[in-house]
């Protein structure tokens, strides 16, 4: 139980700060390009809008700023960010709904398989450990530090315009109306395999390397050596031994870095023109697109938090100990 | 004499860490770098904008070992002059980053209770808010960063991770017994821990020096690549903002292929340094391939099912017995 109400309250104050930034980094902002935009384009846009718009970038010069922290609590409750400058003036939240489930899709998806594939390959290189396996990491190294997007142009450079195997940008073929049937999906499938496959092989590294430092150093563990020393089968002594011990650092890792892998991922719907989070908030920087980046930040920070709690159910579930501390 | 060899033992000790095939490798890709970067003026062949109206988009020739831009610039000038920027930014966003990681990491692992909960609690705000939006909705908002701000917001974003590591040493630290011992002495506490505890941790210190340096490398690269940073900064990423925003791919590979290559090799230094100095820490990494190779030519299979207790009987070990 304890263990459960630490992490919830971490969770919390996470939160709260993420927020908190939010409300602070346009209150920092120089010069006031919010209202600049709202005289230009003065019987366009609703006085709600216009109000919440005030709010969220503090533009109510009249109020303190514990006042305008509470409205800006109340407006977050309510579900409205504001609206987007760039797409004619849309509620955010409505702008974000349809950008986020492909950056779900894509960048989870190619997530969790290189997190499993890398643990499974560390694991197998650490158990045969001294073999001609171990050449596997300098190579493991080299794609673990190429940029993504670097890779990810290099890819549609030989892939899609040299051999044109796959296409180079867009979730979806023009002109294809999103719907369940298996064209599109046979569609999705197309255009997300490129960039999915940059994005495990650029990070399939980390978690090699990961694993197999750790594998290495639970394998000298005295319990190891009397489960090999009972007769269990190797298999067993591998994976209920030896990798489900070497797994946790790993997952907790997993947890930690997910910030720095979803920052990379951004850049990577960029190259591929991919619909999501990551191309919209960089079409929101060019064009100036104040609320829809305050509003990107948010939700991406949100989004790595739940990936966070999922990550720390895994490890209770994986780590007994954890569990034996709330009794 | 004696005093002299003793200062450089100490001295040996202290960089005892970067002593293996791993670590000179990566230092001696690191070093040719820095050279690159402070001999550009002189190596480089032309000025980075240096304009040949005459030869665009060339393939590489002698003339232009590594061909020319959409411009008529020389690639290879570019990068060599990019050089600089990266590795200026790199460390300098270290160098901070590891300030703010060892002052809050071995304060939250020195004291106890509450303070060093919530310092505990700061780190990982830190480490769980993903840092590029942030740094590209800030960087967005200046006309034209500084350096200093780019290395800074890059090394702000980028220091937790050592801070997490640090404070786990230093909690192990703590309670060791010339740490006790150094206490009971009534040692004030700057003196334990510059004197007693900072000697103990350099190896944590300088891997997330270089930890913090690849990820403020690759940040900086990206940045510069989405045209966050000005490109009046030279570095590899404005190379590539360049190429991808005048049509360079894919045909002509001279200009975007030699830029990538050089934030991966840089990148690989300085993860080579970081493995030397995990072996240091963590010797088995090391043994543990040499100790089964040594096993296995002795017939023992380290995971084999049965556990050998005397090698295996080879056939010509039979006949003999």
């Amino acid at each position: 139980m304890r263990f459960i109400l630490r992490r919830t309250a971490f969770y919390a104050f996470t939160a709260w700060a993420a927020i908190t930034i939010n409300f602070f980094l346009p209150r920092m902002m120089k010069g006031d390009p919010v209202s600049a935009y709202l005289q230009k384009n003065q019987g366009r846009i609703s006085p709600e809008a216009i109000d919440s718009l005030r709010t969220l970038f503090g533009l109510d010069s009249t109020k303190s700023l514990l006042e305008q922290y509470i409205d800006y609590w109340q407006l977050l409750l309510s579900g409205d960010l504001g609206r987007s400058f760039s797409k004619g003036l849309a509620p955010v939240t409505d702008v974000i709904a349809s950008a986020i489930p492909w950056t779900i899709g894509l960048v989870g998806l190619a997530t969790v398989l290189s997190f499993a594939l890398g643990t499974a390959i560390g694991g197998l290189i650490g158990w045969r450990r001294g073999s001609r396996a171990d050449a596997i990491v300098p190579v493991a190294t080299f794609f673990s530090t190429v940029p993504y997007f670097w890779m990810g142009l290099i890819a549609i450079a030989v892939f899609s315009t040299t051999l044109g195997w796959f296409p180079a940008s867009h979730a979806y073929d023009k002109g294809t109306q999103p719907g369940f049937s298996l064209e599109f999906a046979g569609q999705v499938i197309q255009h997300g395999f490129l960039p999915a496959l940059t994005l495990v092989i650029g990070s399939l590294g980390g978690w090699i390397l990961g694993m197999r430092n750790m594998m290495i150093t639970v394998l000298d563990e005295d319990y190891v050596t009397v489960a090999q020393a009972k007769g269990l089968r190797p298999v067993r002594v591998l994976i209920n031994y030896a990798a489900r011990n070497a797994s946790l650092p790993q997952l907790s890792s997993f947890a930690m870095s997910l910030g720095f892998i979803v920052g990379g991922t951004l850049v990577m719907e960029l190259v591929f023109s991919y619909p999501g989070a990551g191309k919209l908030l960089l079409d929101a920087t060019t064009a100036k697109d104040y609320p829809l980046m305050q509003g990107l930040f948010l939700v991406i920070t949100l989004a790595v938090l739940v990936a966070n709690i999922i990550a720390d159910v895994a490890y209770a579930i994986l780590d007994p100990r954890t569990r034996q501390m709330e009794a | 004499m004696t005093h002299k060899r003793n200062a450089f033992g100490r001295l040996g000790q202290t960089f005892a860490m970067f002593r293996n095939g791993k670590s000179v490798a990566g230092l001696s890709i690191l070093g040719a770098f820095c050279l690159v970067a402070i001999f550009g003026d002189w190596i480089a062949p032309y000025g980075p904008l240096d304009k040949d109206f005459t030869a665009l988009r060339q393939a590489p020739s002698w003339v232009h070992w590594l061909g020319t831009t959409h411009m008529g610039e020389d690639v290879l000038s570019q990068i060599i002059y990019g050089t600089r920027g990266v590795l200026v930014v790199g460390f300098t966003a270290g160098v901070i980053a590891t300030f703010i990681a060892v002052g809050i990491g071995v304060t939250a692992g020195y004291v106890t209770g509450w303070r060093s909960e919530s310092l505990s609690a700061l780190t990982n705000v830190f480490l769980v808010i993903p840092g590029l939006p942030l740094i590209i909705i800030i960087a967005s908002q200046y006309e034209n960063p500084s350096l200093l701000l780019i290395s800074s917001v890059l090394a702000i974003t980028g220091w937790a991770w050592g801070g997490r590591v640090l404070r786990a040493q230093t909690m192990s630290l703590r309670n060791r017994d010339f740490i006790q011992a150094a206490r009971a002495n009534g040692e004030p506490l700057y003196r334990i821990i510059a004197v007693e505890m900072l000697p103990n941790l350099t190896a944590i210190i300088a891997s997330s020096f270089v930890g913090t340096v690849i990820a403020a490398v690759l940040g900086l690269t990206t940045l510069a690549f989405i045209g966050v940073i000005p490109i009046t900064n030279l570095n590899w990423g404005t190379i590539l903002f360049w190429a991808q925003q005048n049509g360079a791919f894919p045909d002509f590979w001279w200009w975007y292929v030699p830029a990538g290559l050089c934030i991966a090799l840089l990148g690989m230094a300085l993860s080579l340094i970081n493995f030397g100095i995990d072996e240091y820490v963590n010797p088995r990494l090391r043994s543990a391939g040499e100790r089964a190779r040594a096993m296995r030519k002795k017939g023992f299979v380290l995971s084999d099912r049965v556990t050998a207790v005397r090698p295996r009987a080879t056939d010509d070990d039979s006949t003999r017995q």
